[in-house]
């Protein structure tokens, strides 16, 4: 162990080093090196990238240990130009990495030898096999005369975002369900390169997932932060960490109302719905938009947190948490509601961490796993947050550990508003910066665990500081195999509370 | 029972009672005002992300803003963002606020197709189309829909299938993987029919302006009934925009 780890680099949550400081290793040492270290429980991938830069494709792989809460940097280059370009999947041996072959595969046609399945991730523009269009998408099929297939999408029977779902079902019964994402690409990656003002980047950011903005934008500072060796005072890092958890809340109660919805429990869709309004409107009050656009900037904030606010928070938070108990305590011993939802859709632990699930989809199936609590960012590392963890993995569970988080995250805030250091004096957080110097030839990862889990973004800069390749991970590039897997030998009419129980991303996975 | 009764006399009544008079309260931003204070007009056109601002004299296009108030920011004695979330109309170039002037932007009632008001008038129903949005959008026009808006109560809905629909709303700048799947959608729908583009987006491509990953061409094919700005929009710029398109009473004075 000691001496795999001599062949990393290991860095903390949104550091920057130099690029030059992570060891460049051949590929068969590296592909060695990253199943080893994956050996370990408490170890997990965290982002697996490649990027064109002077004739060069170089691999980058973040690999996060939550007993030191280090992230260990690994790395290997390969020529490009000529050639069918192959090397040995990792997926082979470690199924939770499909992902990052898939797309590094997608993007620079590299064939990796042994992984299962090499399927388009999203589609994207600029895609090495420019042929294939996301429209003539051939799905797996199970020749039978037994069984049909349903397709539903891109476009869905509501007001919700577009991707194919082609269930193959003998009956009622689903054999197997896949999924294929793509008709929500904007180029956002690309763009973040193209666009050359912090602004706008900061604006894209704020785009990824307009339903993650505070995670997502939280991520993004943090890189931008350690590229420009910016340190943010700790009032800014306590109110980012009240946003973090305030867009969590609201979220986890419009999903509450969402899945009672979904179970024609139309008690627990409005009173669940209601409750979401005044937390994003707070969010408006505090910012100026319901969803906390504008409200984070890299090295500071427009919007300090006045004590009126605070104090509206503090309220904010007494008035609801009873008027959500109140609700939750009703909705959550409702045997019509338990029956829908107990043991319906488990991902079992063993799937889970097969698949790398992160966030609430792994929490729910006893996988701990919560970046606020492995790898501490903003006020976290200062009031720890402990995750709340489940065992059962089924639509029950995740209803369920959103009451459970939402109560934990309310603790959070008001332990963070209780901290003397933070709100008792008179600092306030600082202008945000207009202008950035980044540290040439530097790459930097930021984790934030934002409501559906761990967001992971990062940049590497060349030798004038320009950014030469920006990679950003939402949640939901793991946890849609998780979705996948809960529909198996479930009878097609659950998937509804399936697809609701997880609330994963399209535009947040499509980039 | 009792259980129930308690937590929905807790719940009181959500609803807004009138949606047309309802106002949202700052720092929301809403219609921007610009006065006619001296500035660097370079720097404050440079600021802009999506280039929404333009000068001689000095504008900002609704069309193309995002509503982050950053010029606001850094140049308070010219640009004021309002609270005013009345925004949305059906003639593009009254997306287009100039300095000096503040003033409700309404629809244009010149036009607006005469079978609108005759067919649309008491209900319509609208198939929603998410075309790369990121969600927010979405979020706001579910949010349309719930206890506190409830826009049902003017026969305003969004349908699942465009064969109920009396129209499409537009969400998101238009991916290239979406384009066929927009075209197809709204040649589902039966005419008589409108066209709503719903969020700055969907407008112009907002942020996303620009991208290779857009195919926006489909645009150029249909009449637009209706923009609504807003990054994401308010529900309420929404369904007044809506109100104010399809009600043979104009409501907003």
């Amino acid at each position: 162990m000691t001496k795999d780890i001599e062949n990393t680099l290991e860095i903390k949550n949104g550091q920057a080093v130099n690029l030059s400081e992570i060891p460049v290793l051949e590929y068969q040492e590296f592909h060695a090196l990253v199943l080893d270290l994956l050996q370990a429980e408490d170890v997990h991938c965290v982002n697996y990238y490649a990027f064109p830069h002077n004739d060069i494709l170089r691999f980058i792989c973040c690999l996060a240990d939550d007993r030191t809460q280090g992230i260990y940097l690994l790395s290997h280059i390969m020529a490009t130009g000529g050639g069918l370009l192959k090397l040995e999947s990792l997926t082979k041996y470690i199924d939770a990495l499909h992902i990052y072959e898939r797309e590094i595969w997608e993007n620079f046609g590299i064939e990796f030898e042994g992984h299962p399945w090499l399927k388009p991730v999203r589609f994207p523009h600029d895609r090495y096999n420019g042929d294939l269009k996301v429209n003539d998408y051939p799905f797996y099929k199970v020749e039978s005369e037994e069984l049909h297939e349903v397709g539903v999408g891109p476009i869905h029977a509501g007001v919700i975002e577009p991707g194919h779902f082609r269930f193959t079902c003998n009956g009622e019964m689903v054999l197997h369900l896949e999924i294929q994402l793509g008709w929500q690409h904007r180029g956002v990656e690309r763009l973040l390169l193209e666009k050359p003002k912090l602004l706008q980047r900061t604006i894209l950011a704020e785009s990824i997932a307009g339903d993650t903005t505070i995670g997502h934008t939280l991520a993004f500072a943090r890189v931008m932060e350690g590229l420009s060796g910016i340190s943010v005072n700790s009032r800014l890092d306590a109110e980012r960490a009240i946003a973090l958890e305030l867009e969590r809340i609201a979220i986890h109660t419009g999903d509450i109302s969402a899945l009672c919805t979904d179970v024609a429990y139309q008690l627990g869709t409005a009173v669940f719905g209601a409750l979401r309004t005044p937390l994003i409107n707070y969010t408006q009050d505090w910012c100026g938009n319901r969803f906390g656009k504008g409200l984070i900037r890299t090295g500071g904030s427009h919007y300090s947190l006045t004590d009126e606010l605070i104090q509206r928070l503090r309220n904010l938070l007494d008035d609801f948490e009873w008027r959500f108990k109140e609700m939750a305590d009703k909705a959550y011993s409702l045997v019509s509601v338990e029956n829908r939802f107990d043991e319906i859709g488990t991902v079992t632990n063993r799937q889970a961490k097969l698949i790398g699930t992160v966030g609430m989809a792994a929490r729910m199936s006893g996988v701990k796993r919560d970046i606020r609590h492995s790898h501490p960012f903003a006020s976290f590392s200062d009031i720890p947050y402990s995750p709340v963890i489940l065992e059962k993995g089924d639509v029950y569970a995740r209803y369920y550990l959103r009451r459970l988080e939402i109560e934990e995250s309310i603790n959070y805030i008001r332990k963070v508003l209780d901290n003397k250091r933070y709100f008792l004096s008179e600092a306030t957080s600082p202008v945000p910066e207009t202008n950035l110097n980044l540290s040439p030839v530097s790459i930097s990862v930021s984790m934030v665990e934002g409501w559906r889990g761990e967001i992971c973004h990062c940049a590497v800069t060349d030798e004038q500081g320009k950014i030469i390749h920006y990679k950003v991970k939402d949640p939901s590039m793991h946890n849609w195999k998780a979705l996948e897997l809960s529909l198996r030998d479930l009878e097609i009419s659950d998937f509804p509370i399936n697809n609701k129980s997880y609330n994963l991303s399209y535009c947040g996975y499509d980039l | 029972m009792i259980k129930e009764t308690q937590i929905l006399t807790h719940h009181g009544r959500q609803y807004i009672p009138d949606l047309t008079k309802a106002r949202v309260p700052a720092p929301f931003r809403g219609r921007p005002v610009i006065s006619s204070a001296e500035v660097d007009d370079k720097a404050l056109m440079e600021l802009c992300p999506t280039g929404a601002i333009s000068k001689n004299p000095v504008s900002i296009n609704l069309g193309r803003c995002l509503l982050c108030g950053e010029c606001e920011l850094a140049f308070p004695e010219k640009i004021k963002f309002t609270n005013d979330h009345i925004m949305a109309t059906n003639d593009s170039k009254r997306l287009v606020v100039r300095e000096g002037e503040d003033k409700r932007i309404l629809l244009n009632p010149d036009m607006i197709r005469e079978d609108i008001k005759q067919i649309f008038n008491r209900s319509l129903k609208l198939r929603q189309i998410s075309a790369a949005g990121d969600n927010s959008c979405e979020l706001e026009l579910g949010a349309c829909g719930n206890p506190n808006f409830d826009m049902g109560r003017f026969g305003l809905e969004f349908v699942a299938s465009p064969r109920h629909a009396d129209g499409i709303v537009i969400t998101g700048p238009i991916s290239e993987n979406m384009a066929e799947a927009v075209q197809i959608c709204n040649a589902a729908v039966p005419s008589p029919k409108i066209v709503v583009l719903c969020g700055v987006d969907a407008i112009s491509g907002g942020i996303f302006a620009g991208s290779q990953a857009l195919n926006r061409e489909f645009l150029q094919e249909v009449q637009i009934d209706l923009y609504v700005p807003g990054n994401p929009p308010h529900p309420l710029t929404f369904i007044n925009g809506i109100l104010e398109l399809t009600r043979v009473k104009f409501l907003i004075q």
